[in-house]
């Protein structure tokens, strides 16, 4: 390949306060080719490809699009020289439609709007890529998938030739991501030049003609396809070898800590969520429910921790109903939750590390000089915290939005663990978590587990699932379609308990 | 009631309802582009002293109308330089240039307050049209600025659904780290929309000093510019609804003037509070129509924005 490179990116540097985000960080993009960016948590990845398309103007360093060195003082300047990234949290507008998201700030069509013409030529454009979009819906029914199709189509309308996406995996099915792959290629026989940033490493396998890894903001290798391997990739990554703890072999106990009883509830837009739901989770045991995204996962965690009415059924811990009782009720009876949406329900956004932590425990007495809270004790036990669980914090009291997604997820597992709850409800544990921090999760589940916690584990990943518990529930269409023990059931089965409902679920419709 | 008062109560609603209409139109364009600004009682106040000492001075009320454009224009540019630029909290920013509004107004009316207008601007009743029975004489019976929003309406209406500046403007005010990924100059379009939108406040602030009383009296808007806060959520945003919800109010506010020169018995103070008490039963009854259905105020609105900001 003698054409030059479409993107090249020289000792680019960018410091935010309190951290170096990036450090003179070298990256380049060929023609025709996917590079896959690759680093841990908080590694600088979102940041340097943000700098890429303009969102963030460097501290230093060159970008230089086919040879041509460039300014970008906005996202525009990016996106007419060919640059379109598909963040790693969307960037749509909920309350427009699909049609009016693609066509937004382009200066080309004219003043008065024909969005029957631009309907029309969307969908033939959507099409010519295999992308499957309807223009005239609204932004806030669609699926993630159909969001990032979306993403994406708006940045071929604007005339793309380097696509950025970030994480674009985190959030699909399997099969949505098999699409989405298959629509890469596709686009790279073009020329166009694609960077994906994923943890996966068999993501890396399957799709990379390159890879970058990134470290503590520092871009410390780029290995061509035929060089890439497991193992070199995770040494890259993170410096050290990853610590894999086997499930450790002690049978759950006998306690029924969570029952539930042929509980129904309703979703948000007043359907059926849940239907005829019984189970029970015993302690020491953690019990996976497998499924696909949006059949249930979500109403099910909620109804658990009281954020959700029953419509009819109990829901008992340690053989007491819940079932009417306020969230803050349900914590006193020791249910934690690890919420799918870390910053939104988990945690407050604008809030430091330490009022975060100690949001449950702040009614302690121990916390407490009488109506005041001490701030020397709970100072010292957020930072026992903070060093058991390896929180990486940059500035102690800086809003813990600016914590990188593997941060969060720790500090989030910090605050509930230690809460001593009775049943720990996990829901996506380790989405959007480099290796290391998946591995750290779940050390930590396993680890809870054998002190007998009863978790229960919500996840989209199968091997995830095997990998962690003792029982799996399948999840389809708001109903248990079986439940089976992990270690006598092969993934096939289940994936089937996952289809056949989902069959059924479409014949009915 | 006769035929006769009772067109004429409504010919009374339009007039009594315009101000309003202008102010309102400015701050839906304004929070459409996500900044709330709060300081429309300042802003109107400021047009409608500027515009009335320049008609007085010129004896041309077209003059006075541009000045008070341009005056009302100024108070905006404060508001967006102190939230799009400065970042600062909305609502301070905009209570503060409604208290500075009231202050600057009476100080530059000081030595014009009561005096009559030379030339006030004048009804020319529309030919043809306002032969129309009843309808007639109460749309096409007035003056120019009246006129002129019954243009402005449809056009901001058309604007902002159907062109691509409105658009922008929407998404502006709905998600704009969204626009401003997309390519979009956030800033800009805020800055632009909170101006025009002084703009209008300041024509809706001197169409009371040279047309309605026509005057310059202490603090004359006497709480229209708070109406038309409240009544850019009762439209939900929409030019058109804040049209006939503006002739609402301004009915409620000739009926009580109506009531009184027809001997009802009923007192001042009362009347006066009228529109008040039903911009709160507005308020309650579209803040439940807002949480039931998903029409509700742009997302971003009062929230200033940051590219590098997570
Ligand atoms: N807007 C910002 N303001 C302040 N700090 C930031 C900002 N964006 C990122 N950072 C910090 O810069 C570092 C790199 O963050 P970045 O989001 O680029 O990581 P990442 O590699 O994308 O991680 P992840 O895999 O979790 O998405 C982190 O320490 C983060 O806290
Ligand atoms: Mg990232």
């Amino acid at each position: 390949m003698n054409q030059p490179n479409l993107v090249e990116l020289n000792n680019i540097t960018k410091k935010f306060p309190g951290v170096t985000a990036n450090d003179q960080v070298n990256f380049s993009v060929r023609p025709g080719e996917i590079h896959v960016l690759l680093g841990e948590n908080g590694s600088g990845k979102s940041t340097l490809m943000s700098v890429l398309c303009g969102l963030y103007s460097p501290d230093a360093g060159d970008i230089i699009i086919r040879g041509t060195k460039m300014q970008f003082r906005s996202p525009r300047q990016a996106i007419n020289a060919g640059i379109g990234m598909v963040h790693q949290h969307f960037k749509l507008i909920e309350s427009f439609s699909v049609a009016e998201n693609v066509i937004l700030g382009d200066q080309s069509i004219p003043q008065v709007l024909k969005m029957h013409q631009i309907k029309n030529y969307l969908t033939k454009l959507s099409q010519r890529f295999g992308l499957q979009i309807n223009p005239s819906a609204m932004v806030w029914q669609l699926s993630v998938g159909e969001k990032q199709r979306v993403e994406i189509v708006k940045m071929l309308y604007r005339g793309s030739q380097v696509l950025i996406l970030d994480e674009p995996t985190a959030v699909l099915t399997p099969q949505e991501t098999g699409e989405l792959f298959r629509t890469l290629r596709e686009m790279t026989a073009t020329g166009r030049g694609i960077v994906v940033i994923t943890h996966k490493m068999h993501e890396v396998m399957e799709i990379a003609d390159r890879v970058t890894v990134l470290r503590r903001g520092r871009s410390v290798a780029t290995l061509e396809k035929q060089q890439i391997n497991q193992q070199d990739l995770a040494w890259l990554m993170v410096g050290q070898d990853i610590l894999r703890q086997e499930k450790k072999k002690i049978p759950p106990g006998d306690k029924h800590v969570l029952e539930l009883k042929n509980v129904h509830c309703l979703n948000d837009q007043g359907l059926p969520g849940l239907t005829d739901i019984s189970f029970t989770v015993h302690s020491g045991e953690i019990f996976g429910i497998a499924g696909i995204a949006g059949s249930g996962q979500r109403e099910l965690a909620e109804v658990i921790a009281r954020l959700r009415p029953v419509s009819s059924g109990d829901v008992l811990i340690n053989n007491q109903a819940i079932t009417g009782c306020s969230p803050r009720q349900a914590i006193d009876h020791g249910v934690a939750m690890v919420p799918e949406d870390r910053l939104g329900t988990g945690l407050v956004p604008n809030m430091d590390a330490m009022d975060n932590l100690i949001l449950k425990s702040y009614r302690n007495k121990s916390l407490r000089r009488g109506p005041f809270l001490n701030r020397t004790l709970t100072r010292e036990k957020v930072n026992q915290l903070v060093s058991r669980f390896e929180i990486r914090l940059n500035a102690p009291d800086a809003p813990v939005k600016l914590l990188s997604g593997g941060n969060l997820q720790r500090l989030l597992l910090a605050r509930e663990i230690t809460s001593d709850p009775q049943l720990l409800i996990a829901v996506y544990p380790v989405r959007g978590l480099d290796i290391k921090a998946t591995e750290a999760v779940h050390n930590l589940l396993l680890e809870q587990r054998s002190k007998g916690l009863a978790v229960l584990l919500i996840s989209e990943d199968l091997e995830e699932i095997f990998k962690l518990s003792d029982r799996v529930g399948v999840l389809c269409d708001g109903r248990i379609t079986g439940i089976r023990p992990a270690d006598a059931t092969g993934v096939e089965e289940i994936g089937l308990l996952m289809m056949d409902a989902q069959n059924q679920g479409e014949t009915t419709i | 009631m006769s035929q006769e008062i009772f067109v004429a109560i409504l010919a009374t609603a339009i007039t009594a309802g315009t101000p309003i209409l202008y102010a309102a139109l400015g701050e839906v364009l304004a929070e459409r582009s996500g900044i709330l600004n709060l300081g429309v009682e300042g802003m109107m106040l400021v047009g409608a002293v500027s515009g009335f000492i320049c008609a007085y001075e010129t004896a041309n009320p077209w003059y006075g109308l541009v000045v008070a454009m341009l005056a009302g224009g100024m108070m905006a540019l404060v508001h967006a330089f102190l939230t799009v630029t400065l970042r600062a909290n909305q609502v301070v920013s905009g209570l503060a240039l409604t208290m500075f509004g009231i202050g600057l107004s009476g100080y530059l009316g000081q030595s014009y307050v009561g005096l009559p207008l030379p030339a006030p601007f004048k009804i020319i009743p529309l030919p043809a049209l306002s032969d129309i029975p009843v309808l007639g004489p109460v749309f096409f019976n007035h003056d120019p600025v009246v006129y002129l929003s019954y243009l402005l309406v449809p056009m901001l209406w058309f604007y902002i659904f159907h062109t691509r500046a409105g658009l922008q403007l929407r998404a502006v005010g709905e998600n704009p780290a969204a626009a401003d990924s997309m390519g979009i100059n956030v800033f800009r379009a805020r800055y632009f929309y909170v101006i025009v939108g002084g703009m209008l406040a300041g024509i809706g602030g001197a169409y009371l000093s040279l047309y309605y009383v026509p005057s310059w009296m202490d603090n004359m808007i006497a709480g229209r510019g708070w109406i038309a806060v409240a009544l850019v959520i009762f439209a939900t945003w929409n030019p058109a609804n804040a049209l006939w919800g503006s002739y609402l109010f301004g009915g409620i506010d000739a009926l009580g003037f109506r009531l009184q020169t027809l001997n009802v018995t009923v007192s001042p103070y009362f009347l006066k509070m009228l529109p008040y008490i039903f911009t709160i039963l507005v308020l309650i009854l579209v803040t439940k129509r807002n949480l039931a259905g998903r029409i509700g105020s742009p997302q971003a609105l009062g929230l200033p924005y940051d590219r590098e900001e997570r």
